[in-house]
């Protein structure tokens, strides 16, 4: 029999395995995607937020603990463990040795994201660099790792793990036959449930138009989070945490794919114009306040829109001033011509530009700082960045909710462990989407998800192992596993 | 009285030259349509200098993409970070796309432009220019001597061929390929780098030069390398290149030397095996043995999704002219003392012949253009970006 049985194939999981497997466990890792799409939402990443005191070879200044902290608060609007966030954030500091020790590399922020120079570390060549370099340090560490394998049922006795099933299932063509996979313990891993549409539409219901809005959502994330082990969970009893519509949601490119659409598909020029719904009607401040602070709110803002539509309209001024879309925007000589083009009721979208461009007040523009252009006399008013939108050509750009990770998960505690009725599970541990909503209750700030997803990984890796009789030396491991 | 009515076309004012907009053939629209992608994500600006390169763009006109194909080493670190990689539908595979569009480049600069149709059947343009060349420096030396086995002749080269005819030879051949080389690198610079932005900046001369001679960006941009048949990093193919590059190097440095020998000091081949043209000879053989056997192991076990699979023959068979010159040339000075040293002797300066006519028609030429495009980078990244993109 294994030791541990890790069940995922992305950060979380990986990171589980990893420090399992140099505990000293045999360890196996199930992931149900095939190689090829392996790495679950992680391959779309590319930072992790890093709190430091001092600059820290591609983090520049201090972000210090306390400032990682509120910046959390404020996101989730105190929906969040105050425990539980600041080891996140504590661990967040001193993380990255370990991970370049199994391959990470590192970087300065990218071009277009100087805003993250202080506060995140980026992975060179992204998430899906940092899985393959997770994987290969994986399979020569010894871990067993397997492809092409969901769980679909646990097994348990009085809360605790005893095997894992995994269903018959075709693969290339082969027909495999259904597994009893038993360990000595057991790290879920597997992601929250954005894929599941069916779950989705649920969640979010019917809204007073009559609509489901979540059949209108796209998923920025990968396809093969259906939930499927989240929900048998549930079922078996397991504590929960978590609304079913929170998620990190933001405002892609409506003609983004279904799935995997990842960072590529983000509509970058919210702030520098304006955006109206599908009567042609604003709904919100654009100029709120820097896009990567208020990118993460768009998502459920369109969600709230008939049709979940919506459309960010900017002029010739706006261009080469923010990161270039993957796909084209339409184009139109005329605002009138633009409202025929993307299917906007013309006379109400005119009049809805003609106040606002009425309403932008003489200042300043400068996009780099929280400048002193906006509105006065227009509902809702732009607060930054509000110059009139009247130099043609003219551009448009359709919005749609894209749902990256959803929050519902199992309640845990700072060893990671699967709670049943309020009792923490001695071998059951739960580390990245699948437990993210205990920090992350609502709202979103960029590369907190690695954080969470690194840090809960390597507890219950460790906890994991210490659970199947291997313990890491306390301080190869930073904390006593003795009180495991 | 018939007035001659003025030729029409002499009044219709010629389209300024800059203003036309050159269509992209089907390889360039790829290249066009994934650098979209890519600069929508930019990931992967650490890897090398495509990418830096690219987000000083936002549209990629055919200039741009010759260029951006030619800064490309074919790495592969993108391809196996790319989370838009096939079975993605955007099916992102940067690497092949600007192979494809680099192989063009070397055909559509090429001069005399008809000759850049060679590169289309490389592998069969160099086997045929290999068996010309080695029937010529066969035929001569049955000529010369009336036997391909005159017996010993210490040494002496040139009782099988007169000093004068090979420096006519090789010296026409070469100069001609080096002619041709540089009309075609002419003309790649001008259409790539706009009259305003040729002139190097402080430092960037040094810094392309630098990138050329450490191969800067088979360093995978952590230092650990390149990938070759997974998504492993390796440094083994800058490795070989190095040996490869300075051994062919140190082999032009033996010619020149050796000139220098027979021109200005009058000291005739043979020369001992401690001189300086045998030294440096002896140990460029080594590199370009060493060197093209080790790149041509690495080609073999490429992943097939890198790069062009078109290309395949040009790379192998360049390899392989390399690793017969140098193979001939050792044995040719371990044996150059003995019976078969007149038919070594024509075997190799064959392949050296074939070498010599293939430059400026095959995989030689990606030294050039990739240093060209490097320059370019150099001038490029110390002028102001174009663009203040707010983004995140």
């Amino acid at each position: 029999m294994i030791d541990v049985l890790v069940i995922g194939g992305g950060n979380a999981a990986l990171c589980a395995a990893l420090m399992a497997r140099e505990a000293g466990a045999s360890v196996m890792l199930v992931e149900a995607a095939p190689r090829a799409w392996r790495g679950g939402n992680s391959q779309h990443t590319r930072n992790l937020r890093c709190m430091h005191d001092a600059p820290q070879d591609v983090l520049v200044e201090a972000y210090p603990e306390e400032e990682f902290w509120q910046d959390l608060l404020k996101v989730t609007d105190g929906q969040t463990n105050e425990a539980l966030a600041r080891l996140v954030i504590r661990a967040s500091s001193d993380c990255r040795g370990w991970m370049r020790r199994h391959g990470v590399h590192f970087q300065p922020s990218l071009s277009g994201a100087l805003h993250t120079a202080r506060t995140n570390a980026f992975f060179m060549g992204g998430g899906k660099a940092l899985v393959n370099a997770y994987y290969r340090s994986a399979e020569r560490l010894g871990v067993q790792v397997r492809y092409d394998s969901p769980v679909c049922d646990l097994e348990l006795r009085d809360g605790r793990f005893i095997a894992a099933h995994l269903a018959a299932r075709d693969v290339d063509g082969r027909r495999l036959p259904a597994e009893r996979i038993e360990a000595r313990s057991c790290v879920l891993a597997a992601g929250g449930f954005e894929s599941n549409r069916q779950w989705l539409r649920e969640a979010w219901g019917q809204n007073d138009r009559g609509e489901w809005p979540a059949d209108n959502f796209l998923v920025r994330g990968t396809r093969f989070n259906d939930g499927a082990l989240l929900r048998r969970m549930i079922d078996l009893g397991a504590d929960t945490i978590g609304d079913p519509t929170q998620a990190h949601m933001v405002a892609i490119d409506a003609r983004a794919p279904l799935y995997d659409g990842g960072i590529c598909t983000r509509i970058d020029c919210v702030s520098l114009g304006v955006v109206v719904n599908r009567d042609g009607q604003r709904f919100y401040d654009e100029g709120e306040d820097f896009w990567p602070k208020r990118y993460a709110i768009w998502g459920r803002l369109v969600a709230q829109q008939p049709g979940q539509v919506g459309f960010s309209i900017i002029d010739q001024k706006a261009l080469g001033r923010f990161m270039p879309p993957v796909f084209p925007g339409t184009r139109a000589d005329s605002l009138e011509a633009l409202a025929v083009a993307l299917g906007l009721p013309v006379p109400a979208f005119l009049e809805t530009l003609r106040a606002y461009n009425q309403a932008c007040r003489p200042g300043t523009f400068d996009h780099t700082r929280l400048d002193d252009c906006r509105t006065d006399g227009v509902q809702p008013v732009k607060s930054h960045w509000a110059l009139p939108i009247d130099k043609p050509p003219f551009f448009g750009y359709p919005l749609r909710p894209g749902v990256t990770f959803t929050y519902l998960g199992l309640r845990t505690d700072a060893t990671a462990a699967v709670h049943f009725a309020g009792r923490p599970s001695p071998n059951l541990f739960v580390a990245g989407e699948m437990m993210a909503g205990n920090v992350l209750g609502k709202g979103y700030t960029a590369g907190v998800g690695m954080s969470i997803g690194t840090a809960f990984g390597r507890i219950a890796g460790t906890q994991a192992a210490a659970a199947a009789g291997h313990c890491i030396s306390p301080l190869e491991a930073q904390y006593d596993c003795a009180n495991a | 009285m018939t007035v001659q009515m003025p030729d029409p076309h002499v009044f219709e004012p010629a389209p300024p030259q800059a203003e036309l907009i050159p269509l992209l053939n089907l390889d360039e629209q790829e290249v066009d349509r994934q650098m979209r992608i890519c600069n929508a994500c930019r990931y992967c600006e650490g890897f090398c200098a495509v990418f830096p390169a690219m987000t000083r763009r936002l549209d990629f006109g055919k200039a741009d993409i010759h260029y951006l194909a030619n800064l490309c080493h074919n790495c592969g670190a993108c391809l196996h970070a790319c989370q838009y990689a096939a079975p993605h539908a955007f099916a992102v595979n940067v690497p092949q796309a600007m192979a494809k569009v680099r192989g063009q480049t070397y055909a559509e600069y090429a001069w005399p432009a008809r000759f850049g149709q060679l590169y289309r059947r490389n592998g069969t343009f160099v086997a045929v220019a290999l068996a010309l060349a080695l029937s010529l420096f066969l035929l001569l030396a049955l000529q010369v001597n009336g036997t391909l086995l005159p017996g010993r002749l210490a040494g002496d080269f040139y009782a099988v061929f007169p000093h004068n005819t090979l420096a006519l030879l090789f010296g026409g051949v070469f100069s001609a390929a080096v002619v041709a080389l540089a009309v075609a690198l002419r003309r790649f610079w001008r259409t790539v780098s706009p009259t305003q932005a040729r002139q190097p900046a402080n430092g960037a001369l040094p810094e392309a030069a630098s990138a050329v001679l450490t191969l800067k960006y088979l360093d995978g941009g952590h230092g650990q390398g390149c990938n070759n048949a997974d998504d492993r990093y390796t440094l083994w193919r800058r490795r070989y290149h190095h040996l490869t590059f300075y051994g062919f190097m140190l082999c032009f440095a033996a010619t020149v030397v050796a000139t220098g020998y027979h021109y200005l000091l009058g000291l005739h081949a043979p020369y001992p095996l401690l001189s300086l043209p045998v030294v440096l000879g002896t140990l460029g053989g080594i590199g370009l043995i060493v060197g093209p056997a080790g790149l041509l192991a690495l080609n073999l076990r490429r992943a097939p999704e890198h790069g062009d699979a078109a290309q395949r023959p040009m790379d192998r068979a360049f390899i392989l002219l390399l690793l017969l010159v140098s193979t001939t040339g050792m044995a040719l000075l371990a044996l150059r003392d003995t019976g078969v040293m007149a038919i070594l002797l024509a075997v190799h300066l064959g392949t050296v012949m074939a070498l010599f006519v293939t430059l400026p028609y095959g995989k030689f030429a990606h030294g050039l253009f990739r240093s060209a495009a490097l320059l370019k980078f150099a001038i490029e990244k110390r002028r102001p970006d174009p663009h203040s993109l707010g983004g995140d």
